[in-house]
């Protein structure tokens, strides 16, 4: 296949422990430290390793995110995209519009297929992937854990409740990624310095032509129930012993 | 009033517990009635199954052999296709439920509410974002259909006592051929299954090799208890992945949690907030799993796990 398009989502990192806002209106995010979201740094690092092997050409990497993104989007140039593109918005773009931004990527780069994480760290949606496919009217295999290209098909093993399902895919189609389909590797110093000169375009969101949906109005922000520390006992007969307290055994 | 399809989960031969959880959460909605559908190649049994769920006032049945295997791509097209006269369409936060329903909401045009921990309204939903950090309050547009995701943890099954008529229709729609099952391969085992399970013993990274996970199932088969295991433990190759428990694995709540050699990162925490009773064995007293454990315990879990099984 010639282009593989990955998406990049810019997201708090995932181990700061996110506080929601003491007015309630959001989550705390001024000078939190941002990365790009887990399972994208996987999906990069399939698609390049699907280059390597020298079954694409191209590897695309795409942000929809503030102007800020282009760090995330200079990072996955690093790491040796290709080139990127940052479709500009300022606020959060709900998952149908994001999917629908991709469906206009793919019109206009036709990928052989879209590789994108399973699910954002900071939402937790798990839905852009399934959703691009649905309206490109092309496979998915979501919560990929082995991906198999063979010319015109691909075999993907997905990390299901039972266990692994493999199914078999015509291409183009949309791959979602799971934790161990690979590790994604580190970045070098100089593939930083010469991810400087690898081309970024920025396309504002209001010009890309796309209809946005109606996003769920995000009524209220609050902290989970805390559970209460409980005991400690000190050895093994304390332990079935309060095990047998509560009726447990 | 809220007119509610249900896409069950089955094998093909048994009904899964998750669809049962989703007819309690439809069951918060205000003045609810409730439909089950059933996609399968012969599905007369799981319809037969999903019929007895209380609150549920039919079950609908498209068999076909291309619903042999749950595609996601296959399936979508066929709830499409009924969801006309439907407000609500709800699935588990199932890998099936996961997979399927965003493709649904999108052929309707619609976002997805995803792992719907609380009704609050027929629109209004809460659900956990930031790997639970945070509860987020959403409304939908109170003018299009509500494609969602059931947080399965946060429900509990509704009774088998009812007698609901099962309607047989014929699918016409054109379902696409360009997805095709190959194969699944599953460690499946006569352990309780670790979403069901009442009392489920967890192992970590500490376990340190495959070998060492049989102590974790040891205890597990003396207590009668379901397997889980972090993140560390299956990245290191000790237990299949579907063992996993947290944000990215299985959200579970049992009556009882033992996390054994586990730290308690907050991916792992997630999956186990709504645990009866969790025990933690930890040889380091500062881990964080003890500031959400009922029952602490420090020490080197390669005495404690011997000890405690034979106590038990
Ligand atoms: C995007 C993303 C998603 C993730 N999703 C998940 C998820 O769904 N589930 C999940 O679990 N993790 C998840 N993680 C990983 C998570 O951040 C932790 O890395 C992981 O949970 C750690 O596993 P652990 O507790 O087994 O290992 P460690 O953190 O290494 O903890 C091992 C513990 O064992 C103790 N120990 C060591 N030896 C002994 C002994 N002899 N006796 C007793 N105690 C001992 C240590 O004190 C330590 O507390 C995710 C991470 C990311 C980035």
């Amino acid at each position: 296949m010639e282009k593989i398009l990955v998406g990049l989502k810019r997201v708090v990192d995932y181990n700061v422990r996110v506080r929601v806002r003491s007015d309630g209106s959001g989550v705390e995010t001024d000078g939190v430290k941002m990365s790009i979201n887990p399972f994208d740094e996987i999906a990069l690092e399939e698609a390049l390793r699907i280059k390597e092997r020298g079954e694409a050409s191209e590897v695309i990497v795409v942000s929809i995110g503030p102007s800020e993104a282009q760090q995330q989007l200079r990072t996955g140039l690093a790491m040796g995209a290709d080139r990127a593109i940052l479709i500009e918005s300022a606020d959060p773009v709900d998952p149908l519009t994001a999917a629908r931004v991709f469906l206009e990527l793919v019109n206009r780069e036709q990928p052989g297929m879209v590789l994108l994480g399973k699910q954002a760290i900071d939402n937790d949606n798990n839905q852009a992937g399934q959703m691009l496919a649905a309206i490109w009217g092309r496979p998915q295999a979501t919560f990929a854990s082995k991906v198999e290209i063979q010319g015109s098909t691909a075999t993907v093993t997905r990390e299901v409740d039972i266990g692994l399902e493999t199914i078999e895919i015509d291409l183009p189609a949309v791959v979602t990624t799971d934790l161990r389909l690979n590790e994604p590797r580190y970045v070098k110093l100089p593939d930083i310095m010469k991810a400087k000169r690898k081309p970024l375009d920025i396309t504002p969101l209001a010009e890309l032509g796309v209809g946005t949906a109606t996003a769920h109005a995000e009524v209220a922000f609050e902290p989970p129930e805390e559970r209460q520390k409980g005991i400690m006992v000190q050895d093994v007969a304390g332990l079935v012993e309060a095990l047998k307290d509560k009726g447990l055994v | 009033m809220s007119k509610v399809l249900i896409i069950a989960e089955h094998d093909g031969a048994t009904l899964n517990e998750s669809t049962a959880k989703c007819v309690a959460c439809a069951n918060d909605l205000p003045d609810t009635e409730i439909d089950l559908l059933v996609l399968a190649k012969d599905g007369s049994g799981v319809a037969e199954q999903a019929a007895r769920l209380d609150s549920v006032a039919k079950v609908r049945l498209i068999e076909n052999d291309a619903n042999e295997h749950a595609l996601a791509a296959v399936l979508a097209p066929q709830i499409v296709a009924l969801a006309g006269g439907y407000s609500h369409l709800f699935g588990p936060s199932t890998t099936f439920g996961k997979d399927l329903m965003p493709r649904v909401a999108a052929l309707l045009g619609v976002n997805q509410v995803s792992d719907i921990m609380s009704v609050q309204g027929s629109h209004t939903f809460k659900r956990p974002i930031y790997a639970g950090n945070v509860i987020l309050t959403v409304e939908a547009p109170a003018d299009l259909p509500v494609v969602a995701t059931i947080r399965t943890a946060s429900y509990k099954s509704v009774s088998a006592t009812n007698n609901a008529p099962v309607e047989s229709l014929t699918d016409h729609t054109e379902l696409p051929q360009h997805t095709r099952f190959v194969g699944l391969s599953s460690g499946s085992s006569d352990r309780p299954d670790l979403q069901s399970a009442s009392l489920v013993v967890s192992g970590g990274r500490a376990l340190g090799s495959a070998e060492n996970f049989a102590l974790i199932y040891a205890l597990a088969d003396k207590m009668g208890a379901a397997v889980g295991a972090s993140r560390a433990a299956v990245d290191a190759g000790y237990v299949p992945n579907e063992l996993q428990v947290g944000q990215t694995g299985k959200i579970i709540a049992p009556d009882l949690y033992i996390a054994i050699g586990i730290s308690g990162a907050i991916q792992h925490l997630t999956g186990i907030k709504d645990v009866g009773t969790i025990v933690a064995i930890n040889k380091d007293e500062d881990a964080p799993i003890f500031e959400v454990a009922d029952i602490g315990l420090v020490g080197d879990l390669f005495k404690i796990i011997p000890e405690l099984k034979d106590a038990l």
